[in-house]
C-alpha cells in the first residue's frame, strides 16, 4: 500500500496535450482520488517519433530533457502504454554505455507507470465510482500490452464501472495499424489494418470502444467515423474517471448542428 | 546469381498486394489457421517458454564459439566420406553446386526445400547450365510451374488459392484427363506425387536444405511434412545439402530442443511428420543412399553480422512465426517484400544481405507491435532490429527529404518545451476553430496520409498544459 500524498509527476503525452485535455483531466482526477499529489512539469512529447525514425541524437536529447523535468517525483504516470514503454523500456537503452545517465535513466525507468496499471499495480485501487450505461469493447494497444503487460488491469476496473458491460471484440490483442509515423508512412497498409479492427469493433455490437493509448484511439475512431459506423471512442480513463461529458473523440460539439 | 529484388518498389508492390482479390483471400489462412495451431499446442506445453530459453541460449552459445563448431563440424563430415565446401557468397555456392552436377553428368536436379537454394538462386543457375532442377515440396513445385518465388519462408504457396493451384496443374499436366476431379487438396497432392514419382527415379543428384547442421556428429537434419526430402537425398547419386553458418547446433541432444520448439512454432505441430537425419554418403552395409554427400555452406554477408548490432537475428530457425503472426504480412502477403525473405525476419536479415539501400523500406514498414517477439521461438528482439536499421538509415541519409524535413521540424519544437507549449496552443485553438462544431476533419492540410482513409479529431479547445495553468493558478 502506498502512503498518501505520493508526488506524481504526469506525462500527459503530446498527443493528449493537443487533442484531447479531457483525457489527461481524467487521469489527474483519478490519480487524485487514489491519494496522489499531481503535478504537470513543462514538457513536449516522449521522442517516439524520433527513436522510431532512427534519430537517436535527438531522441537522447528529449530523454535527458523528460528526465530532467520528472525524476524529482515518487512516480511518473502517462495515459498511454505507447508513451510509457518509451520512458520505463527504452530510454535506459538510449544511455548504454554512459554510466552517470544510465544510472539516472535506470532510476527514472522505475517510476515510470501507464496510468491504469499504476492504479491497480502500485495504487491498489480495486474500484471506481463511475457510472457508464451501455456496452463497451476494449481494445489493447500493443505497446501497453507487450512492453508493460496491461491487459487485466483495465479489464478489473471497468468491471467496477456502474451501468457498463464489457463484450470483448475478435482479436482484442492485434495491432489497430497506427504505429506512429507508420500511418502516414504507408497509409495503404495501415488501412488494411484498421479495416479489419474497425470491423472487430462493429461486430461486438458495443456503443462504445475504449482503449488506453490516444494514437491509437484517434486511428480507429478515425476509421470507424469514415466507415459510418456509429461507435463512440474514447480513452479509458475517461469512463472510468466518469468523465464523459465530453463529445467522443472525432465527435460533434453538443448543442451544435452540423 | 542471388535473384533481383523488388524491394526497393515495397510501396508499389504493397498497393498492388492490397488490390489483389485471390491473395487476401489466400491470406485469410495464415491468419486464421497458423496463429490458432501454433497456441494451441504452446498452451499443451508446461515447458514451452523455458524451451525458448533454451532454444535462444543453444543458439547464443553457438554463435559465441562458431569458428569452433563449423571446424568440429567439418572434422566430423569429412571422417564420414562427405565433404565440406565453404561459399563465400551465392556465386561461389552456385558454381560448387554445378561442378558437382557436371562430375556426375547430372541433367536433373530434385530439390527438396531450401531457402538458401532460393537466396543463391540456384535453379537459375543451373537450368541456365543446361541442368534441370525439379522442386519436390508441393508448395515449391506449385511455384516452381508458375515460375514466382515463395511468399513465405514455410509454406512457400500460401499467397495462392486452392483454384489458382487447380488451373495451374491443368495448364502444366496436359498429359492427364482434362475432365479429371480435383475438387479436394488430396487429388491435387497425390497428382504431383504421381509426376514427382517419375523425376525422383530420374534425378542424378538431389539438393536439400537443412535445418540443423549437428557439430557432434557430422549430421544435417532437415524437417518435412511430405517426405519428399527423404527421397531427393537418398535416390540420386549425389546428396547436396545447401545450408548457412548459423545452421551449426553443437549437439545432437541440442538439436532435439530445437526441434521442439521449431515445428510448434511454424506450423502448430509437436513434431514434423518427417525428422530426418543424414550423416554421410551410403556406407558399405547400407541398403541404399547417395554414393556421396557433399555440403555447401554459405556466408553471404552472414560473418559480418557476428560481429555487430544484427548477430541475435543469427540465431533465427526460419519457423515463420514472425510473419505469420504480422499484421503488416497478413495485409501485403510475402511477395511485396520483394526479395527471398519476408515478414519481420526478412525486414531484418534482407538489408543485411542485399543492402540497405534496397532493402530500406523494410524496417520501416512495420507498426513495432511487437507480435512477431512475443512468438520468436529463440526471442530474437525483431523490432529492436528493424528500429537498428532505421537508425543506420538516418546516419547514412538514406530516409526520405520530406521524412528528415519533418523530422527536424517537429524536434526543433519537440527540444523547446516551452516554445513547443506556446505553439501547439496556438494549434489547438486554430484547428478548434475550423473543426469543433463537427469534430473532426475529413481532410487537412499535410495529412493526407492520414485522412486519405479516416477522419482526424478536432481537438478539445485549447491544450492541457494550458488549461492545467489555470487549473492550479
Amino acid at each position: 500500500m502506498v502512503e498518501r500524498g505520493k508526488r506524481v509527476g504526469l506525462f500527459v503525452t503530446c498527443l493528449v496535450d493537443l487533442i484531447r485535455p479531457s483525457v489527461g483531466f481524467a487521469a489527474a482526477k483519478l490519480l487524485e482520488d487514489a491519494g496522489c499529489t499531481v503535478d504537470v512539469p513543462l514538457q513536449s512529447c516522449c521522442g517516439q517519433p524520433a527513436f522510431n525514425s532512427g534519430d537517436r541524437q535527438t531522441t537522447r536529447a528529449i530523454a535527458e530533457q523528460v528526465i530532467d523535468a520528472f525524476e524529482g517525483y515518487d512516480y511518473v504516470v502517462a495515459p498511454s502504454g505507447s508513451c510509457t514503454g518509451m520512458l520505463k523500456v527504452h530510454y535506459p537503452e538510449l544511455f548504454e554505455g554512459d554510466p552517470n545517465w544510465r544510472a539516472r535513466a535506470d532510476a527514472f525507468s522505475a517510476k515510470c507507470y501507464e496510468l491504469v496499471s499504476f492504479l491497480v499495480d502500485v495504487l491498489r485501487v480495486e474500484r471506481v465510482s463511475a457510472h457508464f450505461p451501455g456496452n463497451v469493447t476494449y481494445h489493447d494497444s500493443c505497446s501497453g500490452l507487450r512492453e508493460l503487460e496491461v491487459h487485466a488491469q483495465p479489464r478489473r476496473l471497468l468491471g467496477t464501472v456502474q451501468g457498463l458491460t464489457l463484450t470483448e471484440m475478435k482479436d482484442a490483442d492485434v495491432c489497430c495499424g497506427f504505429g506512429g509515423t507508420f500511418c502516414v508512412k504507408y497509409p495503404d497498409i495501415s488501412n488494411a489494418i484498421v479495416t479489419k479492427k474497425a470491423a472487430n469493433v462493429a461486430a461486438t455490437g458495443a456503443q462504445t470502444l475504449l482503449a488506453g493509448d490516444l494514437g491509437c484511439l484517434m486511428n480507429m475512431a478515425g476509421k470507424l467515423q469514415r466507415e459510418g459506423k456509429a461507435v463512440d471512442v474514447r480513452h479509458v480513463a475517461e469512463v472510468l474517471a466518469g468523465m464523459t461529458s465530453e463529445p467522443p473523440i472525432g465527435g460533434p460539439a453538443r448543442g451544435d448542428n452540423l | 546469381m542471388t535473384g533481383a529484388s523488388t524491394s526497393p518498389q515495397f510501396k508499389d508492390n504493397a498497393r498492388k498486394a492490397l488490390a489483389d482479390v485471390n491473395l487476401q483471400t489466400a491470406l485469410k489462412v495464415v491468419e486464421v489457421n497458423f496463429i490458432a495451431r501454433r497456441q494451441e499446442v504452446a498452451d499443451r506445453l508446461p515447458e514451452f517458454e523455458a524451451l525458448r530459453d533454451s532454444a535462444r541460449d543453444i543458439k547464443n552459445h553457438t554463435l559465441a564459439h562458431l569458428d569452433l563448431y563449423l571446424d568440429a563440424y567439418e572434422q566430423r563430415v569429412t571422417a564420414q566420406g562427405g565433404k565440406v565446401h565453404y561459399a563465400v557468397d551465392a556465386d561461389e555456392a552456385c558454381r560448387i553446386a554445378l561442378e558437382i552436377c557436371r562430375k556426375l553428368d547430372a541433367r536433373t536436379v530434385t530439390k527438396g526445400k531450401s531457402m538458401i537454394g532460393e537466396e543463391i538462386g540456384i535453379n537459375a543457375f543451373l537450368e541456365a547450365n543446361g541442368i534441370t532442377p525439379v522442386e519436390t515440396d508441393l508448395g515449391e513445385y506449385i511455384i516452381q510451374i508458375r515460375n514466382e518465388l515463395p511468399s513465405h519462408i514455410i509454406a512457400p504457396a500460401v499467397h495462392l488459392t486452392k483454384a489458382q493451384v487447380e488451373a495451374d496443374f491443368r495448364r502444366v499436366h496436359t498429359h492427364l484427363p482434362a475432365d479429371r476431379n480435383m475438387v479436394e487438396p488430396e487429388t491435387m497432392l497425390a497428382e504431383a506425387r504421381a509426376v514427382l514419382r517419375e523425376k525422383f527415379l530420374a534425378a542424378d543428384v538431389g539438393i536439400t536444405g537443412a535445418n540443423f547442421l549437428i557439430a557432434e556428429t557430422g549430421s544435417s537434419i532437415i524437417v518435412t511434412n511430405e517426405g519428399n526430402g527423404d527421397l531427393t537425398q537418398t535416390l540420386p547419386k549425389a546428396h547436396i545439402v545447401l545450408a548457412s553458418i548459423e545452421k551449426l547446433v553443437p549437439t545432437l541432444e541440442d538439436s532435439a530442443q530445437m526441434l521442439r520448439v521449431l515445428a510448434r512454432s511454424a506450423t502448430g505441430q509437436e513434431m514434423s511428420v518427417y525428422t530426418t537425419i543424414s550423416t554421410g554418403p551410403r556406407r558399405m552395409q547400407d541398403l541404399d543412399g547417395p554414393g556421396e554427400y557433399h555440403v555447401i555452406i554459405l556466408d553471404n554477408g552472414r560473418s559480418a553480422m557476428l560481429g555487430g548490432q544484427f548477430r541475435e537475428m543469427l540465431r533465427c530457425i526460419r519457423c515463420g512465426a514472425c510473419m505469420n503472426h504480422c499484421p503488416v504480412y497478413h495485409a501485403v502477403g510475402g511477395h511485396a517484400y520483394g526479395w527471398v525473405y519476408p515478414g519481420p525476419m526478412g525486414a531484418v536479415l534482407t538489408p543485411s544481405l542485399i543492402g540497405l539501400d534496397k532493402a530500406g523500406n523494410l524496417p520501416n514498414a512495420s507498426t513495432f507491435c511487437g507480435r512477431c517477439e512475443e512468438v520468436c521461438p529463440v526471442r530474437i528482439p525483431l523490432p529492436k532490429l528493424m528500429r537498428h536499421w532505421r537508425e543506420r538509415e538516418f546516419e547514412r541519409h538514406l530516409s526520405p527529404a520530406t521524412v528528415r524535413a519533418g523530422l527536424r521540424f517537429w524536434s526543433f519544437f519537440a527540444r523547446r518545451p516551452r516554445l513547443y507549449s506556446f505553439v501547439t496552443e496556438i494549434a489547438a485553438r486554430a484547428l478548434t476553430f475550423f473543426g469543433h462544431s463537427r469534430g473532426r476533419f475529413g481532410w487537412l492540410p499535410l495529412a493526407g496520409g492520414w485522412t486519405k482513409h479516416r477522419e482526424f479529431p478536432s481537438p478539445q479547445g485549447r491544450t492541457f498544459q494550458s488549461q492545467w495553468k489555470n487549473r492550479t493558478r
